[in-house]
């Protein structure tokens, strides 16, 4: 067609051409190899080279996982059931379990844990799924109470009290509405804290003393194994990422006073390792505290881990926050927007969605942080492991228990980065 | 020059009034950016229905100015009053001034995350309290004003730059404003999607809008201006209305301008 003109100046199109396939080596399989495995000499050789490498860690480990021991008391007993061949002694996990699930939790109380870990995914899904009903956010927001109460017990009105601070806080923000935001927001802040701190202590002890109910309490030190880092991971993760905000919000503010706080948090935190942090929580912190007070280890790590990781998470949304156009926080003013609704509904949904990977990335080294606890003598899953080596029975036994307790937290992991790239298809609005 | 705006289409003057009543008054306005006199020394008043265009080449503070009409920008000296309002570091006067003053920027910035609807109606929900569907219905009057009703639902990203630009025309006037600013609105469109904004920015002018407009689009200037302003070094060096400024311009440097952007 395209010749018929093509020596000619003048040229005018009688026909559009339709759209056509492209040629056999340019679709489906074919074109899919060609692009990925076979492009070039070097990416052939390097194709061969990783399929020659997948084999051989197939060859080696495959049979060591296929002849796997699942019935054993003892890693005795499991080599005398392999005699001399090789394979895997993962008996210790099915010993174990309950240990490295509960840690030394009482047995009779398992169904808490377990119990609170169903209730978790009900709380979460709404907050990971825009498409469930926004009701459950109601169920969301009451969990942290209600998981409280059913992982360590005690009188039911202890997590009553410090709730009704919130609510409390939510009255005074309702009353206060009229004014401007800031005046509401303090005013929340200050009847939550005036309820915390003068009136939560006598309304527990009162209430306890009028009806005694609740879950049998279980001390800290029963915590182990996944348990420990769930509580920790969770807790901390939940915390972070509105801390964060409001320090990333922080330290963008002109208010100089404001500013060189978040600045001051931010360096500092980021320039001390987290097992420093860790010890002194665990060391340190009963100094500065009222002689008498006994301040829950567990809650002693959750509080430094999430100032560990609100800071990282600071500096990760605060990216998202450079990143936008100086344009969409213009357009919030035009509209006429206040500070606080604009960063609610222009500027964080934008650049949180910007800061994703980040923020993911954060939720994840925090998440697998959590096994430092180990070294203040927490029992999470690698402490245990060395209090189940040094059982005479499982004594001499790596390979299984590392194997295992890697593959979980690759499981918890690998579902938020799963989750986090789910969330940036779903969010991305300019396709067209 | 794009005179096909208005070559095209008989405007209808019935509506477009000047009243007595002061919109925006602004007198011995100064403004610097560190140490840079941006805008030097500016008188001018804004009566209720005026549609006026401001011109000028780059750099000459045209944008600054009405960007201190809404206090995206903050001048240091002189005073603004906007519907009986002064400017001042006053935090509920900004706001008040903000939510009758509407805005239509160079690049859109409409929200990218937002559907377009959902453009229209945030603002009126969020600072005017307006009830969800009455908002929507808002929305969709002034879609369906700016002809794009159908992309309602649609993100902006998905929308051409002079859909776009109709988007945030109408985002502005959900607002219910009584004077609209409009900062070199079609600078980043193609050729072919100038029209269509321009088109709105008439039909906008028929109905009595308070308005003023940075822009180049000199047909638009002729056809629906009342005055033309003419900046450079932020000064306002000559303003006449649109007949007068173009055919018989009396400054030098306004000649110059006019010779550059009207002589090709």
């Amino acid at each position: 067609m395209s010749d018929t003109h093509s020596n000619t100046v003048s040229y005018v199109r009688d026909s559009m051409l339709p759209q056509q396939e492209p040629p056999l080596k340019d679709r489906g399989a074919v074109k899919w190899l060609r692009e990925n495995l076979f492009s070039g000499w070097l990416n052939t050789v390097l194709t061969l080279l990783s399929i020659l490498t997948v084999w051989f860690i197939i060859i080696e480990i495959g049979p060591w996982l296929m002849n796997t021991v699942w019935n054993a008391g003892s890693l005795r007993e499991c080599r005398e059931i392999l005699d001399g061949t090789s394979g895997a002694c993962f008996a210790v996990i099915k010993d174990r379990w309950h240990q490295l699930m509960f840690g030394f939790y009482p047995p009779e109380y398992y169904w808490r844990p377990v119990l609170a870990f169903v209730l978790m995914l009900v709380a979460v899904a709404p907050i990971l799924f825009a498409e469930l009903p926004r009701k459950m956010l109601y169920f969301s927001a009451l969990f942290p109470f209600v998981g409280y109460h059913l992982l360590w017990g005690g009188s039911i009105w202890l997590p009553v009290a410090v709730l009704l601070g919130f609510v409390a806080g939510y009255i005074a923000f309702r009353l206060l509405d009229r004014m401007s935001s800031l005046i509401s927001t303090l005013g929340a802040v200050a009847a939550t804290l005036a309820w915390w701190f003068l009136l939560a202590g006598p309304f527990n002890a009162a209430m306890t003393s009028v009806l005694p109910i609740g879950l049998e309490f279980v001390r800290s030190d029963a915590f182990g194994g996944f348990l420990v880092s769930v509580v920790i991971g969770v807790s901390g993760i939940a915390l972070s990422l509105p801390l964060g905000i409001l320090l990333a919000l922080g330290r963008r503010s002109e208010m100089i006073f404001v500013k060189s706080v978040c600045v001051v948090f931010i360096e500092f935190i980021r320039g001390v390792p987290l097992i420093t942090l860790l010890f002194t929580a665990s060391l340190l912190l009963n100094y500065f505290l009222p002689p008498g007070t006994s301040f829950d280890l567990i809650l002693r790590v959750i509080i430094m881990v999430t100032l560990f990781a609100t800071a990282y998470m600071a500096e990760v949304i605060r990216g998202g926050l450079a990143a936008l156009p100086k344009g969409q926080y213009e357009a919030a003013d035009a509209l006429g927007l206040d500070y606080w609704k604009a960063q609610r509904l222009i500027i964080m949904p934008q650049a949180l969605k910007i800061s994703i990977p980040g923020i993911v990335n954060t939720f994840i080294g925090l998440f697998k942080d959590t096994t430092l606890v180990v070294f203040i003598g927490l029992l999470d899953p690698i402490g245990l492991s060395n209090a189940i080596r040094a059982d005479t029975n499982w004594n001499g036994i790596y390979w299984e228990l590392f194997i295992f307790i890697g593959a979980l937290f690759f499981i918890f992991c690998f579902s938020m980065s799963r989750y986090s790239q789910y969330l940036e298809r779903k969010l991305k609005t300019d396709h067209r | 020059m794009s005179d096909a705006a208005a070559a095209e289409r008989n405007i209808d003057t019935s509506k477009m009034q000047i009243s007595d009543e002061i919109a925006i008054q602004i007198s011995a306005m100064n403004k610097w950016y560190g140490s840079f006199h941006v805008l030097r020394d500016i008188n001018m008043t804004v009566n209720r229905g005026e549609r006026i265009v401001i011109c000028g080449p780059s750099g000459s503070g045209k944008s600054t100015l009405i960007r201190c009409i809404n206090r995206l920008e903050e001048h240091q000296a002189g005073q603004i009053i906007v519907d009986g309002t002064e400017l001042s570091g006053d935090l509920k006067n900004i706001d008040k001034v903000r939510s009758e003053v509407g805005m239509v920027f160079q690049h859109f910035n409409l929200f990218p995350h937002l559907t377009i609807l959902e453009n229209c109606t945030l603002a009126p929900i969020w600072v005017r309290k307006v009830p969800k569907r009455e908002a929507e219905e808002t929305a969709m009057h002034f879609l369906e004003k700016v002809k794009i009703p159908e992309q309602a639902d649609k993100y902006p990203g998905q929308l051409s730059g002079g859909q776009q630009q109709r988007v945030a025309i109408a985002r502005s006037l959900c607002m219910k404003p009584r004077i609209m600013l409009f900062d070199e609105p079609t600078s980043a469109l193609d050729p072919e999607m100038i029209k269509e904004v321009l088109d709105t920015m008439i039909s906008l002018a028929e109905e009595g809008m308070t308005m003023l407009c940075v822009t180049h689009e000199m047909g638009f200037a002729q056809a629906v201006a009342n005055r033309v302003v003419f900046m450079d070094q932020g000064q306002i060096v000559e303003q006449n209305e649109p007949k007068e400024f173009f055919n018989n311009p009396k400054s030098e440097r306004t000649k110059l301008f006019l010779s550059q952007i009207l002589g090709h």
